[in-house]
């Protein structure tokens, strides 16, 4: 099955005060076509900058060492930039925020917002309507689009199930709950016909049983139209409830990639393992992870999880090794996998 | 734990409310907060108090620690009634009250020497001499598994974990009987979060501690808490062993919060979800019984009359179709 998104030995660091922050050290990643991956990790691992540096969005203190962000045949990190803000940013790759609060402009109602959007990256737009000499500004908006437009908000406004489609559009943003702001972000999401959308915990602001609706019905959108989904989050559950398959990371790297089946029931990273031993469960027993998350500034050599490994060898501390299959579609980077590498070639 | 002991801290028909104002300041109804809440926290257990936010549970676990005054209602602490005591005397209780914000380390002064930090408590509430205070201190920093060397240093020089360790050394010098723990572990990564919860476990064994436990993780409170008190705008819905209450929730909005749990291994449970709708707006609470505009048995009599608490099946349940 060819990718949709690979992104192959990404290095990303930030400038800081205290020094280089290594943030992602050679990040690998496969998204398929129509899957839900979760990238799952602690705060501080580098999820949300793996998903920023897709996006092309990074703040201006990270600089990309290297690496590769391919994008259905394209290398993002080197095609124009020009080329990426018409066609992919914003079109094939959308974005879905954390805190649905701070992502609307609170003067505008959302219909204007949605349509704002829709003028510049409707599925009707020909390509290249963004890059003309006329300031944006001055641009109108074709009649004729501008009601097939409009008739495709209402429809996915009633797909992401916000009761009175026609009247909310007219609606500030902060007379919405916030359940009904996530819908709203989710189906302008979906808008541009999208065939990649960047989630970033996009559940984490929100009460249990909204989180439960809102996810289902996230899942039953992208499924509905094949769209992939590279969902960050630090919650293991909600991972659990969405995710075709997970990725995890550590401090930087990534540590395990498996279908979310095996990877709760056969995880094969000793991180992983110990990652799902800390969630509290029904037994009184608690575990945790002993020691604390390396700073970034001058992290672990070799695996960055050495340090609080139970297996550690010298080998751990030299080099990280490059993925090993143990299953299908499972990957582990470690060099005493907790299952057995299947052989490969031959 | 017996049944017969009388309860360390109990509350009765508490209500706290909030008066809203318009643009001119005239108050134009009432928030109801905390509407009538009566629960009842036996030495040495754990209560946990759950519901989604702007269900009431911190402006109930406030109005009991005496940050807000109650508007209604009864709390009883150590046998006598609290709620409406001066502030002098009030203040003695806080010896035996303690309440620890989401993240105790924040409290701390950052131009304070951490022993300096862990002094003050013991200076305003007791009369001890310097050396006194001084073991005192060292034996707490113990407890919470942090060196002596740590003393001399400023809050900014630990890590986030060791300052709250600090914060709760700082609560637990004064030796109180009971905590109210608000939120303790919101925004906390798992691994971390599990440290967390082992060290609030020891510190309970260690002090022989009463925990209120204010949370919206049910994960977190199922595993730390023997009683669980379910509440939805400002009213407690359910209230139970956890253990019971986990197996087989009586209440609807339980059931509902209970299904909305996401679960690690086995079938995804959005699959089933069956809840819809948003908690209304706690200004115009719905009458009767408040869950009745999301609930899916909801029939006529939940319109008409407020269901009470009432025993079902060894715990309490209002609800009238429980």
């Amino acid at each position: 099955m060819p990718e949709l998104l690979s992104v192959r030995q990404l290095e990303v660091s930030f400038v800081t005060d205290q020094g280089v922050a290594r943030v992602l050290e050679g990040i690998s990643l496969d998204v398929g076509p129509g899957e839900v991956v979760g990238l799952v990790g602690e705060s501080g691992c580098g999820k949300t900058t793996l998903a920023r540096a897709i996006l092309g969005i990074l703040p201006l203190a990270a600089r990309i060492r290297g690496g590769q962000i391919v994008f259905q045949g394209r290398d993002l990190l080197r095609e124009d930039a020009g080329l990426i803000n018409d066609r992919v940013r914003g079109r094939a790759i959308t974005f879905i925020p954390q805190d649905p609060y701070t992502s609307f402009n609170p003067v505008f109602a959302v219909g204007t917002q949605m349509m704002d959007l829709m003028k510049w990256k409707s599925p009707r737009v020909e390509p290249g309507h963004g890059s003309t000499r006329w300031p944006a500004l001055l641009r109108g908006y074709p009649r004729g689009r501008y009601r097939a437009d409009r008739q495709s908000v209402l429809d996915i406004l009633r797909a992401a199930q916000l009761p009175d489609p026609g009247r909310a559009l007219q609606r500030l943003p902060h007379e919405f709950s916030g359940g009904q702001r996530q819908r709203l972000m989710i189906a302008m999401a979906l808008l541009p016909s999208p065939d990649l959308v960047v989630a970033d915990e996009p559940t984490t602001a929100l009460d249990v049983t909204i989180q439960a609706q809102i996810l289902k019905l996230l899942r039953g959108l992208v499924k509905e139209r094949g769209v992939s989904v590279l969902f960050t989050t630090h919650d293991l559950g909600t991972a659990h409830e969405i995710c075709d398959r997970i990725v995890v990371m550590y401090a930087g790297q990534e540590m395990e990639s498996a279908p979310t089946d095996a990877f709760f029931r056969r995880p094969a990273h000793p991180y992983t393992r110990r990652l799902l031993e800390s969630l509290p469960g029904p037994e009184a027993e608690i575990h945790e992870i002993p020691g604390e998350v390396p700073s970034l500034i001058d992290p672990p050599t070799g695996c960055r999880f050495h340090p609080r490994c139970d297996y550690a060898t010298e080998e751990c501390r030299a080099g990280l090794p490059p993925a090993r299959p143990v299953g299908v579609r499972h990957d582990v980077r470690c060099h005493h996998p907790l299952a057995s590498p299947v052989p490969t070639g031959g | 734990m017996s049944q017969t002991a009388p309860p360390l801290l109990e509350v009765v028909d508490l209500a706290r409310h909030f008066p809203l104002r318009n643009a001119f300041g005239r108050r134009t109804g009432w928030l109801r907060a905390v509407d009538g809440v009566s629960l009842a926290v036996r030495d040495g257990e754990t209560l946990g108090l759950v519901g989604e936010s702007g269900c009431g549970k911190t402006t109930l676990g406030k109005t009991v620690m005496g940050i807000y005054t109650p508007t209604a209602g009864e709390i009883r602490f150590l046998g006598r009634e609290i709620g409406r005591l001066r502030r002098s005397e009030r203040r003695k209780v806080a010896k035996h009250l303690q309440y620890v914000y989401q993240d105790p380390g924040a409290s701390l002064d950052p131009r304070w020497r951490i022993v300096h930090s862990l002094h003050e408590p013991l200076k305003i509430h007791t009369t001890l001499s310097r050396a006194e205070r001084s073991t005192e201190v060292h034996a707490i920093l113990r407890a919470v598994g942090l060196p002596d060397a740590h003393l001399d240093l400023y809050p900014h020089e630990l890590s986030g974990g060791q300052q709250r360790r600090v914060g709760l050394a700082r609560i637990l010098t004064l030796r109180p009987r009971m905590v109210i723990l608000d939120e303790p572990t919101s925004g906390l990564d798992v691994s971390v979060q599990a440290s967390v919860l082992k060290l609030f476990r020891s510190l309970q064994h260690t002090f022989a501690l009463t925990y209120l436990f204010i949370s919206h993780d049910l994960a977190v409170v199922r595993a730390m808490c023997q009683r669980l008190a379910v509440m939805y705008l400002g009213k407690i819905v359910e209230i139970g062993e956890t253990r019971a209450v986990f197996e087989t929730p009586r209440h609807p909005y339980t059931q509902s919060l209970l299904a909305a749990v996401p679960r690690v291994g086995g079938r995804r449970v959005s699959l089933e979800f069956v809840l819809e709708g948003e908690p209304p707006n706690p200004r115009d609470a719905p009458s009767g019984c408040r869950f009745r505009t999301r609930c899916p048995l909801a029939q006529e009599i939940c319109t008409a009359e407020e269901p009470p608490l009432r025993e079902v099946a060894g715990r309490l349940v209002a609800c009238h179709l429980a």
